[in-house]
């Protein structure tokens, strides 16, 4: 506290500073009432429940309790939920690895020397992310339809049929055929800035060096994208464990989809058909935790496979 | 992980400098001399070719479907073209008194509205982050990282019993509230801000006595503006894109944006198949703009998207 100066210029620096504050502050007022307090929210319902009080279905004759536990422990012993969680991991397991190999494949082609068409090869594999999930499903539905598919009229026409892929056994790839249509070019896209920005050099020294462009995509260029490939693949993960407009917009054109054939859809179903936001809260924890856990442990795992490679 | 980093530092500069960063690159690609000699492959032109066929049926079948008339959609090969698209165009705009074109009004205020407050609040919260240090910044930034992984399942059913409580649900500001808050976009915000306002510029500013709104609006926005075009299209798709917020929140039709509006008629079509005619037409007329847009916008995808997130 010597020279006066410094004290003025810090008391400045800190008047200032407070102007970080209001600059956050709709940022931070708009994640206070559409994030935080739902999730509390959410949480406080999801351990209540309703009791009924005396003899009669009266109006007054309700209030609500504390449930403890319970609402979890009836959403993990509903077979509905767990069949509806286990066809989002079948999903998640078909749809993931499909449309981020296609992506990868398409950036890595778009990034070669040798490959003709790439501009528009690059605008029409993207043009799909402009097309919302509901029209997607219902352009999907249509193809998929026997009465309007252009494959089912081709295949008759030289005399031969394709399956039903609105059939129970197929429909989830139905789908699935859906994300990755509508997600594989926005992907790409990803990929592919990313795959521009590693130094040419170092792959124009590697086929210098007699690597071939196929050694050269896997050996460099692919460990150089690995982090934009890691959240691409998060924020997939993260995305169909959601899933819910696709089979909500094939409903109508097959009895293959039941009204709970994804978690979301059975959650909607519990809040909004029945009527018990108790359950519907508790099924929308254990979703949200089940993608938390599978993806930070995606990310643990393959971090700890990047750091076993960067070692060696 | 360090090309990750040093793409962090600069991904506001990857929207204009892709620009002339392309031809720049592919010249001196080309230009490196007989390396790999760039035989064309027909294998990866095939690949690429049958990628953009793949990503173009539905887009070409939509356009095909529209020009028929509800018998010849189920009768005709179904990318024989017919006449009836004029007809049809006019059947969707007359149904119930041009319910449709108040759906696509509807569908410009909640994603073009949410997604124009959305940056805003974004880029404030970004510039505030990353130019003025104060109590709670890290708190604050790290809640929003977990935002950006919170799958919005959680959300859903927690945010529409608040929005009751309040007499909110079932009016518009039940879809654009909510919209407002991209965890994201504040983060790619943060990272625009940084790497694109000096500083040293706004020390000057404020020395020559300009206030602390004043220098956000007239010198750190328009720096940020790239990077805000592409925060406004992220969310501008994810408004679009989110089926199930309007679908969970509104119950009266004419307030629908074009997605949940669509899905009813589609429901409606399974009693009645003259509606999926409409349902058709409206797909083509909705995603016709989009591409347009997107066509146009195209630079503004090509930004590190990723790149930056692969930090934590």
């Amino acid at each position: 506290m010597s020279a006066p100066t410094t004290t003025t210029a810090s008391s400045l620096r800190r008047r200032t500073d407070r102007f970080g504050y209001v600059f956050i502050a709709p940022a931070a007022i708009c994640f206070l009432a559409f994030l935080a307090v739902p999730i509390v929210y959410a949480l406080y319902v999801s351990f209540r429940r309703e009791q009924v009080v005396g003899l009669g279905p009266g109006a007054g004759g309700r209030t609500e309790v504390w449930a403890g536990l319970g609402n979890y422990a009836a959403v993990l012993a509903d077979s509905e939920f767990l069949a509806s969680a286990l066809r989002a991991l079948v999903y998640g397991l078909v749809l993931v690895p499909t449309m981020l190999g296609l992506a990868l494949l398409f950036a890595l082609l778009l990034d070669s020397r040798r490959a003709r068409l790439r501009r528009l090869a690059r605008i029409a594999i993207f043009l799909p992310y402009a097309v919302p999930a509901v029209i997607s499903s219902l352009l999907w539905g249509f193809l998929y339809l026997p009465g309007t598919s252009p494959f089912h009229f081709l295949a008759e026409a030289v005399g031969g049929g394709l399956p039903d892929v609105l059939s129970p056994q197929l429909v989830l790839l139905a789908i699935a055929n859906i994300g990755i249509w509508g997600g594989t070019g926005f992907n790409m896209v990803v990929l592919y800035t990313s795959l521009r920005s590693v130094p040419s050099e170092l792959y124009e020294a590697a086929t210098l060096d007699g690597c071939s462009e196929l050694q050269t995509a896997v050996r460099i260029k692919v460990p150089m994208i690995l982090p934009s490939l890691i959240m691409t693949c998060v924020f997939s993960i993260i995305a169909t464990l959601q899933v819910f407009a696709e089979p909500m917009l094939l409903r109508p054109l097959t009895n293959s989809i039941s009204t709970t054939w994804s978690p979301l859809m059975k959650i909607y179903r519990d809040a909004f058909t029945e009527n018990d936001i108790y359950t519907a809260s508790a099924g929308s924890v254990l979703v949200a935790l089940a993608t938390f856990v599978i993806s930070f442990g995606f990310l643990r795992l393959v971090r700890s496979q990047a750091f076993a490679q960067e070692e060696r | 992980m360090t090309t990750s980093t040093t793409r962090a530092a600069d991904p506001a500069a990857s929207g204009p400098s892709i620009t002339r960063g392309r031809p720049a690159a592919s010249s001196s690609r080309s230009g490196s001399g007989g390396v790999g000699a760039e035989r064309p492959s027909l294998v990866a032109t095939g690949v690429l070719v049958l990628g953009a066929l793949y990503s173009l049926i539905p887009i070409v079948w939509v356009l095909f479907a529209a020009s028929k008339s509800a018998d010849e959609l189920f009768s005709t090969f179904t990318f024989a073209p017919s006449t009836f698209l004029l007809e049809n165009v006019q059947d969707l705009f007359a149904y119930r008194d041009g319910l449709f074109l108040r759906w696509a009004g509807n569908t410009v205020l909640y994603a073009v509205g949410g997604a124009l407050l959305s940056t805003l609040v974004s880029a404030a919260a970004g510039y505030g982050l990353a130019l003025f240090d104060f109590r709670g910044k890290k708190l604050f930034f790290n809640l929003i990282l977990a935002g950006v992984l919170l799958p919005a399942v959680i959300l859903a059913v927690p945010q529409y019993l608040l929005f009751a409580q309040a007499g909110l649900a079932n009016t518009y500001w039940a879809v654009l509230l909510p919209s407002i808050l991209n965890p994201y976009g504040i983060y790619l915000a943060r990272i625009y801000a940084g790497a694109s306002v000096p500083r040293e510029m706004i020390e000057a500013a404020r020395t020559d006595g300009a206030g602390e709104l004043r220098i956000f609006s007239r010198f750190a926005v328009p720096m940020m503006m790239p990077g805000l075009v592409t925060v406004f299209l992220f969310q501008f798709v994810g408004i679009w894109n989110n089926y199930m917020l309007p679908y969970i929140m509104l119950g009266d039709d004419s307030l629908f944006p074009i997605t949940v509006g669509l899905s009813t008629l589609m429901n409606q079509g399974a009693s009645q198949p003259a509606m999926y005619t409409t349902v058709i037409t409206g797909a083509l007329v909705s995603i016709i703009p989009l591409i347009a847009l997107f066509l146009l916008l195209q630079k503004y995808w090509q930004s590190d998207l990723t790149g930056g997130a692969v930090k934590g």
